[in-house]
């Protein structure tokens, strides 16, 4: 995939992470690579966006939000039969932890602070995931 | 003059940053924050920043509150406060920071009270020295940006 064709890309990401810091940084990040971005503050307000009709091809998933967290906002997401990326974005120590998570739907899961490798890396994955769509 | 102090300004910059990578105070990810900035978000920086100011004080407080009362035995909760803190400030580089979150967490696990508190204490003070030299990082900026406003009328 070349530089180009990571910018020029017609992809949407919902932030969802409690730290309102954090969406301002994650929001940036993913629009410096070209995606349109929306953000919700737990888990509950993702939820209610996809019921609303809302959709994303990638979903940047915090762990602990209060309301609801990010593994129970996965697995409803999953349950609702909502196919989008949905990585985890925390600073979750447990093995143990990470591996619920993980469990909860996720399709990856990164350890903050998230990089602009990591953004590249997911990116290519959902080139790889419309291409086999395809 | 101007060319002078723009100068001195832009070396300012340079070695109040050198020092803060070379003590590990900050480190590669204030970077990729840095380069999130440019002429359509021109104070990113500086705003995200801020906000991480505001988070954290919060978190300090809620941190110190929690290990003040004498009656405390809710180290989950502690575990909450310094996920997000860590989360923080590795986003924005505070190395140092976050390895002391590390340490505050480990004291926490292990239900250690006074290790937290000596945590806590640490985290306070590095807290207030990144602050501080943040503040002067941005005041550099600022002056940076005000200089190079001011057009001297021949170098035009």
């Amino acid at each position: 995939m070349s530089d180009e064709d990571i910018v020029n890309n017609n992809l949407t990401a919902l932030v969802v992470d409690d730290s309102p810091m954090i969406r301002k940084l994650h929001e940036m990040h993913l629009k410096k690579f070209g995606l349109k971005v929306q953000v919700a503050e737990n888990g509950k307000n993702a939820v209610d966006l996809f019921r609303c009709g809302a959709s994303f091809n990638l979903i940047l998933m915090d762990k602990e939000m209060p309301i609801m967290d990010g593994a129970e906002a996965t697995k409803e997401l999953r349950i609702m039969g909502v196919t989008s990326m949905i990585v985890g974005v925390t600073s979750l120590d447990s093995i143990f932890e990470r591996q619920a998570f993980m469990e909860a739907g996720l399709d990856h899961c990164f350890t903050k602070p998230l990089t602009s490798e990591n953004i590249i890396f997911l990116l290519q994955e959902l080139n790889n995931k419309n291409n086999e769509e395809n | 003059m101007l060319g002078l102090a723009a100068d001195r300004l832009r070396a300012d910059t340079n070695r109040l940053l050198a020092f803060l990578f070379h003590q590990g105070i900050l480190d590669e990810q204030f970077l990729q924050l840095q380069q999130l900035e440019d002429e359509t978000s021109p104070n990113f920086v500086s705003e995200v920043v801020n906000i991480y100011f505001h988070e954290s004080e919060k978190l300090l407080r809620n941190l110190r509150s929690l290990l003040m009362d004498k009656e405390f035995s809710d180290y989950n909760k502690m575990g909450i406060h310094l996920n997000q803190f860590m989360g923080s400030s590795s986003s924005i580089g505070a190395k140092r920071i976050r390895n002391v979150c590390v340490a505050f967490r480990a004291a926490s696990e292990q239900n250690n009270r006074a290790g937290c508190l000596r945590a806590l204490e640490l985290l306070e003070h590095e807290y207030c020295f990144l602050k501080n030299k943040l503040h002067e990082l941005f005041q550099i900026q600022q002056q940076r940006a005000l200089a190079a406003a001011v057009r001297y009328p021949m170098q035009n």
